[in-house]
């Protein structure tokens, strides 16, 4: 599914390499967990695959199935199937939360050549995906993000993935800034979506969340590389030892 | 000017009358066709001969031929101001037509059942029809809609004359006048005298006072002491015929405890040569009483190269005579080659209140010079400003705002926020607040902020799939909505759809 080959970055603005040649492998159906110091590159990888700006690719590929994403704009990469859970979500002010879900499940659509959604579907839809995040019909109301607590903007982040469907999900750090329920309910959100078909690509530093959300592949980013590949039981090793000793042990 | 935008979401609940008034502004400019119709002109330029004309067909009193008469004198000693951010050709008042009036329209009809078909149909084709039918509303998604049937009068003015008004008699059950300026000259002659230029002197400025001279129609309205006027009224102004210039008044008297809500609209062809606006509203609010005054101001802002559009030159002032009275400004500003404006207050009454609310959009060529001034002279008066401005293309936009706090407004308010927003580098905004406070117990606050439209926003909705017009388009909409949210229904939804329209193509 998604398919990332000795992938290179650098800032555009100054002379800073980040990646520094990373693959990974997801597979329809799995989920895999990437964990790694601050300022390893993480986040700066899933910016790179869903095409923010700002960075410049100096070598290898990434594709979405048959799909070369690197060529692709930002929307042609949502509509091709790739979601990005954001580490930190953008407030839009005077912009319904509810309009803005509606405006990004049609524009897909229609990227796509399918129809749009209808106002009663959609409803309905959005109605019981909310219901099961706890998110209620006045955060539906108000303006994307704006004045929601660390927690809602994280629920309203699963919410959004939820009516998108996407086929590849990458969530950073949602688990983040979340109390022990917050986390229940976006790993549930997580769980729900689990499916044959998605693949998932989970960056956190925390075992907690993987408690919840079980991956079937444990990836440890250090410098702009993956180092180290494993199961579910390389977390539980980062949760003991930290990364030091990993750390060292490729070094 | 035949494309029909297909993506427009259409929300159920929505009624078929605001589906397609949404599709007719989808195009460019979508109100640029003309109506083919007999007119009749009064000749090219300006003397007293014409403004004799003008009142000869309006069958006026002495009394108002004279007052014209003295505004043209005064009129002919002004000089254009030239301090405002607008450049543009020097207008040849000479060189076009002062009245035009369909010919249909010399026996005036008696009612709307007799009015040209043509005319009904333009107005129909302008998305507001000339029936007495409740109007549904709908603006947002539909869990949103209120849904509610709700009544709007109109009087609808077609170059210079003022072609009907319906629900006149329901109205008049109320006590309330709702009729054009020129009926009110005949049969409310001790209103029209005592209020007309009580507000905005003949001498005012300019513009005003060629207005004083000219104004053929507009519309004009009384709320009895202690009436809430049962509908919304509104006015639609169309400009038609070529070379003319259209002078609108508007009066508006709400005596005391009274409330009304008033709301304009105001199209035009497209056409190569500018053609000229110059209105005067004036407002007068009495004890207790409350005004809402909102314009959705889409004249044809003329080509991407600046070729054509409408000067609109417009004196608009509420004053708040009584204790208590209050006025809200509502405008939303997407057409005009070139716009000068300031819908103001005077806050007279101890503890009046005057609200100002503004977005407006320049795009292409298009200038705005536009803002508000707030006169506090009473006591414990507040007032508040909320201006966003848009600037696209190679537009310039200026907000210009005026807080005076004078010696006998003691402990009296005024907060200030004004921004704008910048799609593109060729475009200009400009923040030009003056402020004079002459007491010691008053607060004036002041927050400016200029802001391109933010990448992390874009690439946040983008990554969710919307394209970048459409992601422009979302957050512009976003920033405008505050002020759109405190427009009536009918035409907030049109205007919405106007932000987003004006705004096409100009990402970059
Ligand atoms: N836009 C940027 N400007 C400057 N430095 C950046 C930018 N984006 C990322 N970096 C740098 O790149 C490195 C990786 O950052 P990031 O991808 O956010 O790491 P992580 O998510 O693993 O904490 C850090 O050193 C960070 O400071
Ligand atoms: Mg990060």
């Amino acid at each position: 599914m998604l398919n990332i080959k000795d992938l290179h970055v650098k800032l555009e603005e100054e002379d800073k390499q980040i990646l520094k040649g990373v693959n990974l492998e997801v597979k329809a159906g799995k989920v895999h967990a990437i964990m790694g110091p601050n300022g390893s590159g993480k986040s700066t990888l899933s910016y790179v695959l869903s095409g923010r700006d700002g960075y410049e690719v100096t070598g290898g590929s990434a594709h979405l199935g048959e799909d070369d994403l690197l060529e692709m704009e930002p929307e042609e990469r949502a509509a091709a199937g790739l979601f990005l859970a954001f580490q930190y979500p953008v407030e839009i002010p005077g912009v319904g939360n509810m309009t803005f879900l509606r405006t990004s499940v049609n524009a897909q659509r229609k990227a796509r050549g399918e129809e749009e959604m209808s106002a009663a579907d959609f409803l309905k839809e959005v109605r019981a995906r909310a219901k099961d995040l706890k998110i209620d019909a006045d955060m539906l109301k108000r303006p994307v993000n704006v004045g929601f607590s660390g927690g809602e903007k994280k629920r309203n982040e699963i919410l959004q993935m939820a009516m998108l469907q996407p086929k590849m999900c990458i969530l950073d750090e949602t688990d983040s800034g979340l109390d022990v329920d917050a986390m229940k309910l976006v790993s549930e959100g997580v769980n729900a979506l689990r499916d044959a078909g998605r693949g998932f690509l989970v960056i956190t530093h925390y075992q907690r969340l993987l408690d919840h959300i079980k991956p079937d592949v444990v990836h440890i980013m250090a410098d702009g590389r993956i180092v180290k590949t494993g199961g579910p039981e390389l977390a539980l090793e980062v949760e003991n030892n930290g990364y030091a000793d990993i750390l060292s042990e490729v070094a | 000017m035949d494309n029909v935008v297909d993506d427009v979401m259409v929300k159920e609940g929505v009624d078929q009358e605001t589906v397609d008034a949404v599709r007719e502004v989808g195009g460019a400019y979508k109100y640029g066709w003309e109506t083919e119709i007999e007119m009749e002109y009064a000749p090219k330029g300006l003397n007293t001969d014409i403004v004799k004309l003008i009142s000869d067909k309006n069958e006026e009193p002495e009394w108002m031929l004279e007052w014209r008469l003295a505004a043209y004198e005064r009129w002919l000693q002004k000089k254009e101001p030239k301090w405002a951010m607008v450049d543009y050709p020097e207008i040849d008042f000479q060189d076009q037509y002062y009245y035009a009036r369909p010919k249909s329209m010399e026996v005036k009809p008696k009612s709307l059942d007799e009015v040209d078909p043509k005319l009904l149909e333009t107005y129909a084709k302008l998305g507001i029809p000339l029936k007495e039918q409740m109007l549904l509303a709908g603006v947002e998604g539909a869990e949103e809609t209120t849904g509610a049937p709700r009544k709007v009068a109109v009087d609808a003015v077609f170059d210079s004359v003022s072609v009907g008004t319906t629900f006149k008699d329901e109205l008049a059950k109320a006590g309330v006048i709702f009729c054009s300026i020129s009926e009110a000259i005949k049969d409310h002659p001790e209103l029209v005298k005592k209020y007309l230029g009580s507000v905005v002197p003949v001498s005012d400025n300019y513009y005003a006072t060629l207005n004083s001279a000219v104004f053929s129609d507009g519309s004009f309205v009384y709320v009895p002491p202690g009436v809430r006027c049962p509908m919304e009224l509104s006015t639609y102004f169309r400009i038609n015929a070529e070379n003319t210039g259209q002078f609108e008044r508007t009066l508006i008297i709400a005596d005391k405890g009274s409330y009304v809500s008033y709301l304009e609209g105001c199209t035009a062809p497209q056409r190569d040569i500018a053609q000229l606006h110059a209105a005067v509203v004036e407002i007068i609010i009495e004890e207790d009483a409350e005004v809402k005054y909102s314009t959705v101001q889409n004249w044809y802002p003329g080509d991407e190269n600046g070729k054509g559009g409408i000067y609109n030159f417009v004196t608009k002032r509420a004053d708040c005579r009584g204790d208590r009275a209050k006025v809200m400004w509502t405008q939303v500003e997407t057409g005009s080659a070139v716009t000068w404006k300031y819908p103001s207050c005077i806050l007279r009454g101890d503890d009046s209140q005057g609200e100002f609310y503004s977005i407006a959009i320049a795009n292409n060529m298009q200038q705005a010079d536009t803002g508000t001034k707030m006169i506090h002279l009473g006591k414990n008066t507040k007032s508040r400003i909320v201006s966003k401005g848009i600037s696209a293309g190679k537009a310039q936009n200026t907000y210009r705002g005026l807080v005076s706090m004078h010696p006998k407004a003691k402990s009296s308010r005024n907060y200030t926020q004004c921004d704008s927003l910048l799609i593109g580098d060729k475009c200009g905004a400009h923040t030009v607040p003056y402020i004079e406070v002459k007491n010691n117990s008053s607060r004036v606050e002041h927050e400016a902020t200029t802001s391109k439209v933010d990448d992390d926003q874009m690439f946040y909705c983008r990554s969710r799939g919307m394209d970048e017009e459409e992601a422009v388009a979302l957050v512009v909409n976003g920033f405008c909505k505050d002020v759109l949210q405190a427009l009536p229904m009918e035409f907030a939804m049109e205007a919405q759809q106007l932000v987003a329209i004006s705004l096409e193509g100009s990402v970059g």
